[in-house]
């Protein structure tokens, strides 16, 4: 992972021969596709209210029925799909940096700073994570960039362990020692030599990392402190599945596929970047 | 091990500390502090309960002092009043939650260990079989199955559909008149459904972790001299190589507390179960800080605890650790 050619196309090749891993990709592609351009998959407004057809299951129009306010239930999953995966990227993007950094400084430097660090690491990863969301959202109003950052900034300490984990242990190699010796400082060090070789672990962590984000959004969503309504979201048309669990079904099972084959798509793609980044640890 | 108890306790104490700092913090750095933000936003907060919470967090003394007080209130499990209408202690109101979540999380912990061992040993002992391939399968769906989604699923099959199952609550309408036996039978119909989900989280990972636990332990030198000396396979698997790759569930099962927790806001949601993370979810809702507050706290210490009791338990299991 040193950016040589060589080493980046045989980890293409591995991640593209990997077969479950190539179709966690392409489900990942698709609703990628679906995000961009809502209009080719939904022909219906997310947000339109139709008095006359509420909680009509799948018909011809409606092909996954209509909500309790007679909205189309596939046009508010297709524009759903957009805020998932961008609650999804942004979190993950905000706990990657938060990770990397904590990681890096505490591996890199060790001693009384990687004491403290680490210290805080395992406080924080005493409080239940949902515990904790829940508190930050109780003291702020819920919006979409609210939970991207709540759930970013209570999901970093793994990838914070990680990176310490595999800075130790790079620092110590000979290339490090050899670069120190050409008379490259600390910085140079930290980003040209230990960073890019800390990348793959963290890009497996952050796939899956994805994956993670999105459960928790639609969890909160469906508790009704995520997206707030009219905003589509795949958990908040759960919550109207939920309220009308007695006579329509439809409402309940669509929108929970749709989480389970994006979440199954980026663990898929997670595990095979994994193997196709160290082959020794394929099959565990 | 007495000194390795000892040890490890005094590990626990900066990190009650640093739990108790990130709390009190927590409440200040909310805008306008812990009665600005709270209240302001809150129509039920009275006046009156706005002096009171003045007065329990002393918000004329300097910080420090604040914080001192705060921990000695901490310590003695005084969480100040709620802002809900009845105005109780929070503590008291924790206090009659906590039995029902802490049963429904310890039954399903058991129904984790007795699904999740079996099938982690079988597929690793049988590893590239239709067995392993299929519980793999069914490990990365419930890796990605939202629980309440499937908690929905559930109560649609087994409550609306097939009629087999109460979806809310503890207790049928008439749970008074019943026996002894009757009871149990309502109680244990009440919350088949959700000890199940809130075990389906965990069932996944734990089996993928014995998994590769066992797979571990059995390419080790001992193994292959216990199968050399000619003993039975089972006797292999069982007594020499499983016994190896339990010991770091104990572990797991100690990092599973907060998680659990978590989840337990989700099903008691659903399922209309009148725990702690029902009273959490409703706290949420209706911004009553102390109480959020109270459970925030409750909910860190009792994953400390099960981190105590995770790496007390492996020092007993493995002399390795105590010694270390």
């Amino acid at each position: 992972m040193n950016g040589t050619p060589g080493i980046g196309r045989d980890f293409a090749r591995r991640l593209l021969r990997n077969r479950l891993a190539a179709a966690g990709g392409a489900v990942i592609l698709f609703f990628f596709l679906v995000s961009a351009l809502p209009g080719l998959f939904a022909s219906h407004e997310p947000n339109r209210i139709d008095i006359v057809n509420i909680l009509r299951p799948p018909t011809a129009v409606h092909p996954l029925g209509t909500d309790d306010l007679g909205r189309d239930v596939l046009a508010r999953m297709v524009h759903g799909a957009r805020i998932s995966l961008s609650v999804g990227f942004v979190a993950v993007g905000i706990a990657i940096a938060i990770g990397l950094f904590i990681g890096l400084l505490a591996g890199y430097c060790g001693g009384w700073v990687d004491a403290i660090l680490m210290r805080f690491v395992d406080m924080m990863l005493c409080f239940p994570t949902f515990f904790l969301i829940l508190t930050v959202i109780a003291f702020l109003e819920p919006s979409i960039w609210i939970i991207m950052v709540v759930i970013g900034l209570t999901g970093w300490m793994g990838v914070a362990r990680l990176v310490r984990a595999e800075t130790l242990s790079i620092k110590e190699r000979d290339f490090v020692a050899a670069a120190r010796a050409q008379g490259a400082g600390n910085a140079r060090i930290i980003f040209r030599h230990v960073l890019p070789n800390t990348l793959a672990p963290v890009l497996v962590a952050a796939t899956l990392g994805v994956a993670g984000a999105i459960l928790t959004e639609s969890a909160l969503s469906f508790l009704g402190i995520g997206v707030q309504p009219p905003t589509p979201s795949w958990g908040n048309i759960l919550t109207a599945g939920k309220d009308n669990i007695e006579f329509a079904w439809w409402l309940s099972l669509f929108p929970g596929l749709a989480i389970l084959v994006t979440v199954l798509g980026y663990n898929l793609l997670g595990e095979g970047i994994r193997d196709a980044a160290d082959p020794r640890l394929k099959g565990r | 091990m007495l000194r390795y108890i000892a040890r490890r306790l005094l590990l626990t104490v900066p990190l009650l500390v640093g739990i108790s700092l990130v709390s009190f913090l927590m409440m200040h750095m909310a805008p306008g502090g812990p009665i600005g933000a709270g209240t302001d936003l809150n129509p039920k907060a009275t006046a009156e309960s706005r002096a009171r919470l003045k007065a329990y967090y002393g918000l004329d003394q300097p910080l420090h002092v604040q914080y001192g007080r705060w921990l000695g209130r901490m310590a003695t499990l005084d969480f100040g009043d709620s802002f809900s209408p009845d105005g109780r202690p929070v503590a008291e109101k924790i206090k009659e939650r906590i039995p029902i979540t802490l049963t429904i999380n310890v039954l399903s912990m058991g129904l984790i260990f007795l699904v999740a061992i079996p099938v982690g040993v079988t597929s690793a002992v049988r590893k590239g079989s239709l067995f392993d391939r299929i519980s793999t399968v069914a490990v990365f769906t419930g890796f990605a199955i939202p629980t309440f989604w499937l908690a929905l699923l559930m109560m649609i099959l087994f409550g609306v559909k097939l009629g087999w199952l109460p979806i809310s609550g503890i207790s049928s309408m008439d749970y008074e008149s019943l026996g002894a036996i009757g009871k149990l039978a309502d109680r244990s119909r009440h919350l088949l459904l959700p000890v199940l989900l809130a075990g389906f989280g965990g069932l996944a990972g734990m089996s993928r972790y014995m998994r590769s636990n066992m797979l571990e332990v059995i390419r080790q030198d001992y193994v292959a001299t216990a199968r050399a000396k000619g003993l039975p396979e089972g006797t292999v698997v069982f007594r020499h190589a499983m016994r190896n790759a339990l010991l770091p569930v104990i572990t797991i099962l100690g990092l599973a507390v907060p998680d659990l927790l978590g989840g337990s806001v989700i099903f008691e949601t659903i399922f209309a179960i009148p725990g702690m993370g029902q009273l959490f979810y409703q706290g949420v809702m209706s911004r009553d800080y102390p109480l959020i507050m109270g459970i925030l706290t409750i909910g860190a210490f009792l994953t400390l605890l099960g981190n105590l009791l995770a790496d007390v338990g492996y020092a007993l299991a493995d002399p390795r650790i105590r010694q270390g």
